[in-house]
C-alpha cells in the first residue's frame, strides 16, 4: 500500500467517484483551476472540465440549495465549503431544505448531496475561520455527520457518503489535511455509521473524532510508560452514532472520557455521556465520566489563547491519568 | 377581443393563447381553476367544520397564474411552490383525492400524511413541493435546472415564489447563479401586494419584482396575473428560451389572494374596498366570459367542466375521509432512505 496525504485521498475519492458515474459533480468557491483553498480537487477541473467541477460566486444560501435542487433532480452533487463555518449562510438549505425533504415529501425522494466542511482552529484564522460545527447540524434528524480521522476513512468514507441516498455532511479537520497514512488504492467504502477502536486498553475509553483521536492516541502513548492502557475509540460518524461500539468498550474499561474540539457544554460529549449513561455501561462505570471540550469561547486569534482554547495532549494525559487514578 | 362576433372560430387574428391552444386543451385549463377553487373551498370549509388541523394559505382569486405558468409544462419538467400552493400541484397534474388524504394526514396522502398542506409535493408529476420557509424553493429550482442541464435535457424547471420571497438573499444568490449559469429556470413571480399583512409598498425598493430582473441580466415580464392569456403566453416564451438554452426568465403576475394570509388573519392591514375591487377581477369568470366571447365555448361546456371538477372534488373528499391513519411507532419512517441505528 502507498501513503497519501487526508487531502490526496480525499481527491483521489473524488476523482474515483467522478470517473464512476457522471452524474457526480463538485461545485465550490475557488475548486476550479485554484484547486480548492485547501488543495483538495487540485487538477481535478483539467480533467472533467468547468461543468463538473463548478467554481462558484460566493453566494454560500444559493449553492447550498442548488445541491440540494440538483440532487432531487437526479445528480449527485458535492458541494464544498471553503470553510464550514460559512455553513451558517447555508443553514436554511441544509437544516430546513436538504434534512427535511425526503420525510416530508413521504419518502418518495432521495436527497443524494454532499457537504464538504473543512473546519477546526490551529491555523490562526480565529473566530469565524475555526470552528467545530458537527453538534449542530448532528442534532437534525435526516442528516448524517461524518468526520474521519485518517487518510484511509478519509477517502472511504467520502466514497459512502456520494453514493449514500441521503444528505452526508463530511467534516474534514485542516490539520489533518497534511497527515500521510497507508491508503488502499481503488474504489472501497467505509461504512458510514460504523466506529473504529483505534487503539485497544483496558483502563480507560476514549471516545474522539478527527483531529482528537490523534491526540488521544498520542497521551495513550504517554500514558503507557505509566502503566495505563487507554483504548482509543475513533467515533468516524457522529449521526447516526455507533451506540454498541461504544458501549461495549466502556463495559470492557470501567471509565469513559470524551474527548472534542467542539464547545463543551451541549456537544457530542454531552451525548455520549448520556447515551453511556442510558445503557447498561453505566452500572459497569468505576469513576464519573470525563469531557475534555472547547472553551466556552470564540476561537482566538492568539497562537496561546488558540492553544487553550481546545484539548491539548498534555491536558489529556493529565485528565486521564486523574480519571484512572481515581482523583476525580 | 371581448368584442369578437359570437361564433367566431379560433383563427390566426386571435391573440396566441387562444390560437395555439386546443379547446380541449382551453377546456382543462378551465377545469383546473375551478378544481383548484373548489379544492381549496373545500379544504377551508373542512378546517371550519374541525374536520383537519393545522393552518392553509389560499390561493383563492390567484388561479389564473398556477394554471397558466403550468398548462404547456411536461410531466418531466419541474416545478417548486410555495405555502400558498395547491394551485400549482394541481397545476402541474396531482389528483385532488391524494391532496385531500394529505390534508386529512392519512397515509395515502401525496406525503403519507407528513408534510400537510405546505408540503404538499408529488415527485411523480415533476412537482418537487410546496415550501414552509418563504424563498426556500428558490435555490431549489436553480439546483434542479442545473441538473437538467448537467444532464443534457431540454426541460426546465418552474420556481414559484411571492413578491415576498423577493427580498430574501436567496432571490437574489439564485437569480445571480442562473443567470450566470444560463439555467433552464423560470423564475415565477407570484406578486399578490402583501408578504403576510406588510405591503409591497412598504417592503421592496422598487415598484416592481420585475425590476430587480436587469440587475441579473435576465428579461423580466410582467403580466396581468389574474388573466391568463397573458400568464399562459409570457410563460411559452419564457419556456422556450429556456429550453434553447438561452437562460432564465423572471415573469412577474401581479394578482391577488382574496382571503386572508392563513387561519389566523383578521384583514387588518387592507380594506374591504381593495378586496372587492379584486373580486371583481376573479380570473375565473374573466376567463369563462373570454371564452364564450369568442365563441369557443358555449354555457353547457362550462356547465360540464364544473360538474366534472365538483365530482373530483366531492369523490376526493370521501376518499380521503376513509383514508388511513399512520400509527405511532411509524414516526420516524423515511427519515433516512435506509433505517440507520
Amino acid at each position: 500500500m502507498r501513503e497519501l496525504s487526508f487531502a490526496q485521498a480525499l481527491h483521489e475519492a473524488l476523482d474515483i467517484a467522478m470517473e464512476a458515474d457522471e452524474r457526480v459533480f463538485i461545485m465550490g468557491e475557488d475548486i476550479g483551476v485554484y484547486g480548492g483553498a485547501f488543495g483538495v480537487t487540485g487538477d481535478l477541473v483539467h480533467k472533467f472540465g468547468e461543468d463538473r467541477v463548478m467554481d462558484t460566486p460566493i453566494a454560500e444560501l444559493g449553492t447550498a440549495g442548488a445541491a440540494v435542487g440538483a440532487a432531487v433532480a437526479g445528480s449527485r452533487p458535492i458541494l464544498e465549503f471553503q470553510f464550514s463555518d460559512f455553513s451558517g449562510l447555508a443553514m436554511e438549505q441544509i437544516v430546513n431544505q436538504a434534512a427535511k425533504m425526503r420525510y416530508m415529501l413521504g419518502g418518495k425522494v432521495n436527497v443524494p448531496v454532499v457537504f464538504r466542511m473543512p473546519c477546526g482552529s490551529g491555523t490562526g484564522a480565529a473566530a469565524q475561520h475555526s470552528q467545530s460545527l458537527e453538534a449542530w447540524f448532528a442534532h437534525v434528524p435526516g442528516l448524517k455527520v461524518i468526520e474521519p480521522s485518517t487518510p484511509a476513512d478519509a477517502k472511504g468514507m467520502l466514497l459512502a457518503a456520494i453514493e449514500d441516498p441521503d444528505p452526508v455532511l463530511i467534516f474534514e479537520h485542516k490539520l489533518l489535511y497534511k497527515i500521510k497514512g497507508d491508503v488502499p488504492e481503488g474504489h472501497y467504502l467505509t461504512p458510514i455509521g460504523k466506529a473504529h477502536v483505534a487503539r485497544e486498553g483496558r483502563d480507560v475509553t476514549v471516545v474522539a473524532a478527527a483531529i482528537m483521536v490523534h491526540k488521544a492516541l498520542e497521551a495513550a502513548e504517554i500514558l503507557k510508560a505509566e502503566g495505563i492502557e487507554v483504548e482509543v475509540v475513533d467515533l468516524r460518524s457522529i449521526r447516526p452514532i455507533d451506540t454498541g461500539t461504544i458501549i461495549a468498550s466502556v463495559k470492557k474499561t470501567t471509565r469513559l472520557a470524551c474527548i472534542y474540539e467542539g464547545v463543551k457544554t451541549l456537544g457530542i460529549g454531552a451525548e455520549i455521556s448520556a447515551l453511556v449513561a442510558e445503557s447498561e455501561a453505566f452500572d459497569y462505570l468505576d469513576a464519573p465520566i470525563l469531557r475534555l471540550g472547547g472553551a466556552e469561547s470564540p476561537i482566538p486569534y492568539s497562537p496561546i489563547l488558540e492553544k487553550a482554547a481546545v484539548p491539548q495532549v498534555e491536558g489529556i494525559v493529565e485528565a486521564l491519568r486523574n480519571l484512572v487514578k481515581g482523583r476525580i | 377581443m371581448n368584442s369578437s362576433p359570437k361564433k367566431a372560430t379560433i383563427g390566426k387574428n386571435q391573440r396566441p393563447f387562444y390560437a395555439n391552444n386546443s379547446a380541449a386543451a382551453l377546456k382543462e385549463a378551465l377545469r383546473k381553476m375551478h378544481l383548484v377553487r373548489m379544492f381549496e373551498e373545500m379544504a377551508e370549509d373542512s378546517y371550519i367544520r374541525g374536520l383537519t388541523h393545522g393552518t392553509m394559505h389560499l390561493s383563492i382569486g390567484q388561479e389564473a397564474s398556477a394554471v397558466g405558468i403550468t398548462m404547456g409544462l411536461r410531466k418531466t419538467d419541474y416545478i417548486t411552490s410555495t405555502h400558498r400552493g395547491h394551485g400549482h400541484c394541481i397545476g402541474k397534474g396531482a389528483e385532488a383525492k391524494y391532496m385531500f388524504a394529505e390534508f386529512f394526514g392519512k397515509e395515502e396522502g401525496y406525503c403519507k400524511g407528513r408534510g400537510g398542506s405546505m408540503h404538499i409535493a408529488d415527485p411523480e408529476t415533476g412537482n418537487l413541493g410546496a415550501n414552509g420557509i418563504v424563498g426556500g424553493g428558490l435555490p431549489l429550482a436553480t439546483g434542479a435546472a442545473l441538473a437538467i442541464k448537467q444532464q443534457k435535457r431540454d426541460d426546465v424547471a418552474v420556481c414559484f415564489f411571492g413578491d415576498g420571497a423577493s427580498n430574501e438573499g436567496a432571490f437574489h444568490e439564485s437569480l445571480n447563479l442562473a443567470a450566470v449559469w444560463k439555467l433552464p429556470v423560470v423564475y415565477v413571480c407570484e406578486n399578490n401586494g402583501y408578504g403576510m399583512s406588510v405591503s409591497t409598498d412598504r417592503s421592496m425598493s422598487v415598484p416592481n419584482v420585475a425590476d430587480r430582473a436587469p440587475a441579473y441580466n435576465m428579461p423580466g415580464v410582467i403580466v396581468d396575473g389574474n388573466n391568463i392569456a397573458d400568464v399562459a403566453e409570457a410563460m411559452a416564451v419564457a419556456t422556450e428560451r429556456a429550453r434553447r438554452g438561452e437562460g432564465p426568465t423572471l415573469i412577474e403576475c401581479k394578482t391577488y389572494r382574496t382571503r386572508g394570509h392563513s387561519r389566523s388573519d383578521r384583514n387588518k392591514y387592507r380594506t374591504k374596498e381593495e378586496i372587492e375591487e379584486w373580486k371583481a377581477r376573479d380570473p375565473i369568470p374573466l376567463f369563462e366570459k373570454e371564452l364564450l366571447d369568442m365563441g369557443i365555448f358555449v354555457q353547457a361546456d362550462i356547465d360540464a367542466v364544473l360538474a366534472n371538477a365538483k365530482a373530483e372534488i366531492e369523490d376526493g373528499f370521501n376518499f380521503a375521509r376513509g383514508g388511513t391513519d399512520p400509527v405511532p411507532e411509524d414516526v420516524t419512517r423515511d427519515v433516512y432512505a435506509r433505517e440507520i441505528a
